[in-house]
């Protein structure tokens, strides 16, 4: 069973590439798990066909503990057989959602979720690495792989670069190692370029550059990942070819984050950002 | 010799000087009246308040149960050489040893990391780091047993990599244990923290010492006593073991560590299991648990990842212990000797002395879920009526249990079982359904303050009667120790309830 983390900026379309790439696994005759770790609870839509899932938080704000919870009230079973969790969390503004992902992926191992004929269980993960409970997925050994969903924008990078350091603090006493970047294209200048270059300095590689199509968008608009709502189309094959570099990737290290300034100096040499001299 | 002249509280609170104090304060506060203090009391009394008691939902009054580091801290220090250390705030690791020297009049080592506010918002990771050093250089323990308080999980302090951390950077030896255990004090209760940090601790220091079959340990049992703070109970088994021929390993062995011999000198690490024996255990035939659930997670890992036979005996109340000697028996292949059937029948003969005055009695219990279970089959085979079954710490899988076990008995079928209720409730239910017998911990003394129901102390914590741990309450002996605390509070109630009557007699 190889566990896998999907962390990245806000909004830059992890929970749409994490589905569309597990489709892409499963069609392959894998056998796949999500956990969402998203107080938003979007991470399964695509998969389940559903607005929202019941999450393990939500039955355990309900029950008023989560020792009373069955596994199956909170693990369902959507398209080509994908098993799919959600953690849920508290509303915006109050409680701790960091806790609410330890809880709930106790929950699931303490409860057998977790068996062993499945190939790959896939953490979707909010944002940036933010707090320890966020960083749940990389501990003891749980995921030991962890890619990073970016695009050519600046805090995109600039997310990568975070999420980095976050993985570098895991990496030399739970073994988590970054299996590379995948670029979710926002046709921003240079882009392909950009993140190979970011890729390189961060020690890992590009591991798939994913073009800007508004398939994907038809195909969320039915609550489906491209795989299953149009299986012909290019962009269904990028997601194939993805799923399968995952697969076969072997090429897993540590992480060698670099500074906010070294950062900045590669968008200046790309030309996308002036240095201070040449806008003065 | 100078006398000196003592005002205890008794004395001091009754003074004039106090007496009018406290009616100052009452004018200040501008309290309710005395009529209507006197009034809502009796209130509480009717069933109208208990069904409201019952709806009570956001509440938990004087509940028979303490967080999961406690059951850590107290496991841990049933290891030779071993420190408690809880990564968390100082007030917590306070309380867990006020608690338990409370409880056993014996001082208490336990180390906490003094998470602050910093530490809330930056990760515990320097104060684990200058805690280990520290702990490590201070106290020079041959074991460092890592748990956590609430501060410490929600904030998602990574124990693993952080004790990986300290052994990198030469804080600690790399050859020193340091098992550790997620314990969230918001999770389950000191009987979970117990089970947590036994299999930390277990599974840990075995690693790598799985010997050949058939080696040294051939024939050899480890038994783990789970939560049980009657220090008496774990020389009771180690006699019994002995007098079988059983060769054994006492896994978390607190009996040294919480009655320990007083020399007139101070050990910080007074007993314990013997590290070699525990780092060897996972070389025994076969494991028996004498709890069952503080030690679920410990015998499923030992169940599996040992491969060890597993069996789980409580042996309270005769019927338990024939089964557990019969098991014991079976599982190593040793008879039972005659002198533990002449204790047996002592046991039986002292139950039947007493049987007249405990018979058709009813009783209401509060308590852990293993000591309620024994206590329960105890009372049945006394011709005892357990009516009130209240356990805050049990959950759906002790309510099937215990209804299973009373329904083995005509003496079972009054009783009703209240899981996740708290003292509060029960107070409620001697009032509206009265018993004639009460068994708690200290705590239940509110109870029988206010409802008069006589009081057994029988569980955790003993704070205010002396010495009650030191008599094991498992094996035939403990038959006889029960039988002693039930009857004589049955016998005392009784010259409390005839004096000056007739009926204030010298024979019972």
């Amino acid at each position: 069973m190889r566990q896998i983390a999907v962390y990245g900026k806000g909004g830059i379309g992890k929970s749409t590439t994490t589905q569309n790439t597990v489709a892409g696994l499963s069609e392959a005759g894998y056998k796949c798990m999500i956990v969402g770790c998203d107080p938003k609870a979007d991470a399964t839509r695509l998969i389940l066909h559903a607005k929202a899932q019941t999450t393990v938080m939500d039955l355990a704000r309900e029950r008023g503990t989560v020792e009373d919870l069955e596994v199956s009230e909170v693990l369902l079973t959507g398209f080509s057989g994908i098993r799919c969790a959600e953690s849920g969390g508290p509303e915006p503004g109050v409680g701790c959602a960091g806790r609410g992902v330890i809880t709930a992926i106790n929950f699931l191992e303490e409860n057998g979720a977790y068996d062993a004929d499945t190939d790959f269980v896939f953490y979707d993960v909010l944002g940036d690495v933010v707090c320890g409970g966020f960083a749940m997925p990389m501990r003891e050994g749980k995921a030991k792989e962890i890619y990073i969903v970016t695009s050519g924008e600046m805090m995109a990078m600039y997310a990568a670069n975070n999420i980095s350091r976050g993985i570098l603090k895991y990496a030399h006493s739970g073994g988590v190692r970054l299996g590379g970047l995948i670029c979710n294209s926002r046709k921003t200048d240079k882009e392909y370029e950009l993140i190979s270059e970011l890729a390189k300095k961060l020690g890992t590689q590009l591991i798939h550059f994913v073009p800007r199509d508004n398939q994907v968008q038809r195909a969320e608009l039915r609550r489906m990942t491209v795989i299953e709502y149009s299986p012909e189309h290019a962009q269904a094959e990028e997601y194939r070819v993805l799923a399968k570099k995952i697969a076969d990737n072997r090429d897993l290290v540590i992480p060698t984050p670099i500074t906010m300034d070294e950062l900045e100096e590669l968008l200046m040499d790309f030309g996308i950002m002036e240095s201070e001299e040449a806008a003065a | 010799m100078i006398r000196l002249k003592i005002r205890d509280h008794n004395d001091l609170f009754q003074g004039q000087e106090y007496v009018e104090q406290f009616e100052r304060k009452k004018e200040f506060e501008k309290g309710p009246s005395d009529d209507e203090i006197r009034r809502v009391a009796e209130w509480t009394k009717s069933e109208e308040y208990k069904e409201l008691n019952f709806k009570r939902q956001n509440i938990k009054i004087n509940p028979a149960k303490a967080c999961q580091p406690l059951g850590a801290v107290f496991c841990a220090s049933g290891f030779e050489g071993t420190m408690p250390f809880v990564q968390g705030a100082q007030g917590c690791v306070a309380y867990f040893r006020s608690h338990l020297n409370r409880h056993f009049k014996e001082p208490f080592a336990a180390i906490s990391t003094s998470m602050t506010e910093d530490a809330a918002v930056f990760g515990g990771l320097n104060n684990m780091l200058e805690g280990l050093e520290n702990a490590y250089t201070l106290y020079k323990p041959k074991m460092i047993a890592v748990s956590t308080t609430c501060m410490a999980e929600v904030i998602g302090d990574d124990l693993n990599a952080y004790i990986k951390q300290a052994r990198d950077k030469g804080i600690i030896p790399k050859d020193l244990p340091v098992p550790f255990a997620h314990t969230p004090s918001f999770v389950g209760s000191y009987i979970t923290g117990y089970d947590n940090m036994l299999k930390g601790i277990l599974s840990s220091i075995t690693a790598g010492k799985k010997g050949e079959p058939n080696g040294p340990n051939k024939n050899k049992l480890n038994f783990i006593p789970g939560f049980d703070t009657y220090t008496g109970d774990y020389f009771e088994l180690k006699r019994l073991m002995n007098m079988m021929g059983v060769k054994h390993t006492v896994l978390a062995d607190v009996s040294n560590v919480f009655d320990s011999p007083n020399t007139g000198e101070y050990k910080l690490y007074p007993g314990g299991t013997p590290l070699s024996d525990a780092m060897d255990s996972i070389n025994a035939d076969a494991v028996v648990a004498l709890q069952k659930y503080s030690t679920l997670k410990t015998m499923e890992y030992i169940g599996k990842e040992w491969n060890q036979k597993t069996a789980v005996l409580t042996p309270i109340g005769i019927k338990n212990t024939d089964r557990f000697f019969e098991e014991i028996s079976k599982i190593t292949g040793k008879p039972v000797p005659q002198e533990i059937e002449d204790e047996r029948g002592r046991a039986v003969d002292a139950m039947i002395d007493s049987h007249p005055y405990v018979h058709g009695k009813r009783f209401a219990l509060v308590g852990d879920p293993d000591m309620l279970m024994g206590l329960v089959s105890f009372l049945m085979e006394m011709g005892g009526i357990p009516v009130h079954i209240v356990c805050t710490m049990g959950d759906k899988k002790f309510e099937e249990d215990m209804n299973a076990l009373l329904s083995e008995s005509p003496f079972g079928v009054e009783a009703k079982v209240y899981v996740g209720k708290d003292m509060w409730h029960l107070r409620s239910l001697l009032f509206t359904e009265p018993v004639d017998l009460l068994i708690g911990n200290s705590y239940a003394k509110f109870l029988w303050r206010d409802t008069e129901t006589p009081l057994v102390r029988i569980g955790f914590p003993l704070f205010d009667r002396h010495h009650l741990h030191r008599y094991p309450v498992i094996g035939y002996q403990g038959v006889i120790n029960l039988v002693s605390s039930v009857v004589n509070t049955v016998l005392d109630e009784m010259d409390r309830k005839t004096i000056n009557t007739t009926s204030f007699d010298v024979i019972r």
